[in-house]
């Protein structure tokens, strides 16, 4: 019965050495995505190559089904698992700041990290910024905390919102998903860049 | 590997972590304590008399013995070994050949300045918040999600000499 950590009481150890080897395997799905190229990564915004949402929509999907299926059987309390908070104003000033970032950089944190570990030396760099940018909200955080904890409306849920069953939702995610992989495939012939994706 | 078979790993590592450890994967949350951990070790009065830095020490215990720094530590070797398997293994400032070394190099360390700024703003990244989010039907994970990618939209106009 899952959360293991949580229902067996892990002593810490366990609960790191389980950290580290699902790290491995993050680390190594990104990877294999091809998420350690920015060049790869900003093809999304310029449509030339779409890996970013065919990964994102499938993992976000295969976690989303797997999770109910091992509720359904007894194997996991997913009252347990961490569910998001939602901030209305946080989730999207921090976005669009994130966003932003994306676009410059080529790389969010985790796909930096991917680069990092292959010796991308711009993703070197974009980690440098990331620390700094960590630092720079712990020092400006007095003058945004109102802005931070604003609208708070708890572990909302998306299901519950829209007014259906979890199992709707996922179907209603599966149908949008197959729709944007249809609308991604359209775009990279569309917006082919040989010139680009040959070198990645 | 065929982007479709990579989100499934992917959708597979995700969901290990909600089975074994009750919570989503994160990128940003061990970027941030590091740099926790680095003033800490700089400026400890400062660390100390800042709520922000100094709830990260009251337990007594280093901020680096934490769930999300393992699981970052790990993702470095993880990815180190699909590179060796995929033979991608070099040191290399990638970018586009209109633009100079250093103009990537800035805007690289500009885009980690904004993307980890927003990311503790919104309490996640791509990670974090949107994907991990989304799998746990959190309104926060969509939202975000949607802001991210709209923005980066939004914005690719006025960057696209760095990339095309």
């Amino acid at each position: 019965m899952g959360p293991l950590s949580i229902i067996s009481e892990l002593p810490e150890w366990l609960n790191l050495l389980i950290a580290f080897l699902i790290g491995i395997g993050f680390g190594f799905a990104l990877e294999q995505a091809g998420f350690s190229s920015s060049r790869k990564l900003a093809g999304m915004f310029y449509g030339y190559d779409t890996t970013v949402l065919k990964v994102f929509f499938t993992a976000s999907i295969v976690a989303l089904t797997g999770s109910q299926l091992l509720s359904f059987f007894g194997l996991l309390n997913l009252k347990l698992v961490y569910v998001n908070p939602y901030y209305i104003n946080s989730a999207i000033i921090g976005g669009v700041i994130m966003g932003a970032g994306f676009i410059m950089g080529g790389y969010c944190p985790g796909t930096g990290i991917s680069a990092l570990s292959i010796g991308k030396i711009d993703a070197m760099i974009y980690l440098l910024g990331g620390m700094t940018g960590a630092f720079l909200f712990a020092e400006t955080y007095p003058y945004i905390e109102n802005l931070a904890l604003e609208n708070y409306k708890g572990e909302m849920r998306i299901d519950q919102w829209m007014g259906v069953s979890p199992g709707v939702f996922t179907l209603i995610l599966i149908f949008a998903a197959v729709a944007l992989f249809w609308i991604a495939e359209l775009a990279e012939k569309k917006f082919e860049r040989r010139d680009i994706t040959n070198d990645l | 590997m065929n982007p479709y078979l990579a989100g499934v790993l992917l959708g597979l590592v995700l969901l290990s972590a909600m089975f074994f450890s009750g919570r989503g994967l994160g990128a940003s949350g061990g970027i941030k304590y590091a740099v926790v951990a680095i003033v800490g070790a700089v400026d400890h009065q400062h660390a100390m008399e800042t709520p922000y830095y100094s709830k990260y020490f009251e337990n007594g215990e280093s901020p680096l013995k934490n769930w999300l720094v393992l699981e970052v530590l790990g993702m470095v070797l993880g990815g180190f070994i699909s590179g060796a398997i995929a033979h991608r293994l070099k040191f290399k400032l990638e970018k586009s050949p209109k633009i100079s070394n250093n103009k990537r190099a800035l805007f690289a360390f500009l885009g980690g300045v904004f993307f980890v700024y927003g990311a503790q703003l919104a309490r996640g990244c791509t990670s974090g918040a949107a994907l991990s989010g989304m799998a746990v039907f959190s309104v926060a994970g969509f939202v975000t999600m949607i802001a991210i990618f709209g923005s980066a939209y939004l914005f690719a106009w006025f960057f696209r000499k760095l990339w095309i």
